[in-house]
């Protein structure tokens, strides 16, 4: 572990740290119930809000509709979610898809921006990002992401919190091992945003790594800080050849 | 309020089927806080109802000690086709319908 330590701190930017293998997504760390839950379009809570987000897509907010631009989501969203966070060259930095969303709520539909885990902005999310369900994650970390790729990657082995704990100990280390009642995952951020049923709600990316430093008793930086943009950059690299299925459900 | 209704797209007559209901609500207890200490109100979905063809074949009354967004799984049996309704209402006296058509073979 030591060892991976290090060689993670040394390692050039364009070099990957060690990874888990097999690679395997958080579904698979679930009990069968969940998984079951997750598996079921019907009975899955959360594909309430993407029905919620099909609607919005089309409904005028602003100036416009998403679809005004954007068309059918089947077709032009397909595959776009599995690229997020990304740099985005109008805004001069990395974003992840709620805030790609809301650029567009503030520029393109001249609306007030969507609150962080508001009901419309998780419906939008999960529409969007469910459109990437069966590809596969593809994440460019060169160019202008490079440095924010470096951050997430430093946050990722920072030892953090009373617990005094990096991110990497447990889902590098630890996974498949168990914490309390849970089984460890390796950490991916795929399935994202998920119905947690201990939140009795859709949630963000951005939630679920709040919960993680309130659990190691770390301050929780505030949502869409780039610092957590930064972990879910590195977090998404890291699952790169995992395929979404989005809404996920989580215990 | 959202909801769906799912039922076998056919049934035999007097055939034992299965309804499935989602319904998004967020149940509160009433004994929850907002972020300022406020006491959020009890709001639960206190009453749904199934009706196929106008006939009421299944009610419940929920309490607080059901999950937020309840998802119900019940049977019924149908002679004629028709449409199967379900209704829910809260307490803050919001109402809800999700319908599904049936065919009896």
């Amino acid at each position: 572990m030591l060892r991976g330590l290090l060689l993670a701190a040394s390692l050039p930017l364009w070099a990957q740290p060690p990874q888990p293998a097999p690679l395997r997504g958080g579904i698979e760390f679930q009990s069968g119930d969940v998984r079951a839950l997750q598996g079921d379009p019907f009975a899955n809570p959360g594909s309430l809000w993407v029905t919620r987000g099909a609607a919005l897509w089309e409904q005028r907010r602003g100036e416009s509709a998403c679809a005004s631009c954007h068309g059918k989501a089947e077709t032009t969203m397909k595959g776009v979610a599995a690229r997020y966070p990304k740099h985005d060259a109008a805004l001069g930095r990395v974003v992840n898809l709620e805030q790609r969303i809301n650029a567009c709520v503030r520029e393109k539909q001249k609306a007030p921006a969507l609150d962080w885990e508001s009901e419309p902005l998780l419906a939008l999310t999960a529409y969007v990002a469910a459109q990437s369900n069966g590809t596969r994650v593809e994440i460019a970390i060169d160019g202008p992401a490079q440095s924010t790729y470096a951050r997430g990657r430093e946050l990722y082995f920072e030892r953090q919190g009373q617990l005094n704990v990096a991110c990497t100990h447990c889902h590098d280390g630890s996974w498949g091992r168990t914490l309390l009642v849970e089984r460890i995952s390796q950490g991916h951020p795929v399935d994202w945003p998920a119905y947690r049923l201990e939140w009795q709600s859709l949630g963000s990316l951005q939630r679920r790594l709040r919960a993680c430093y309130f659990g190691v008793r770390a301050e929780m930086p505030p949502f869409g800080s780039p610092d957590l943009v930064a972990l879910e950059l590195y977090l998404a690299a890291r699952a790169r050849g995992l395929a979404p299925s989005v809404p996920g459900v989580r215990r | 309020m959202l909801g769906r209704i799912q039922v076998p797209p056919s049934v035999k007559k007097g055939e034992v089927f299965e309804v499935r209901v989602l319904v998004q609500h967020p149940m509160e207890t009433g004994f929850r806080r907002d972020v300022n200490g406020a006491t959020i109100p009890l709001n639960v979905v206190d009453r749904i109802a199934c009706r196929i063809g106008g006939r009421e074949v299944f009610s419940a009354e929920l309490g607080t000690g059901i999950a937020a967004n309840p998802y119900l799984v019940f049977t019924a049996v149908a002679e004629t086709s028709g449409t199967v309704e379900v209704a829910w209402s809260d307490d803050r006296g919001e109402r809800g319908v999700a319908k599904a058509e049936l065919t009896v073979a």
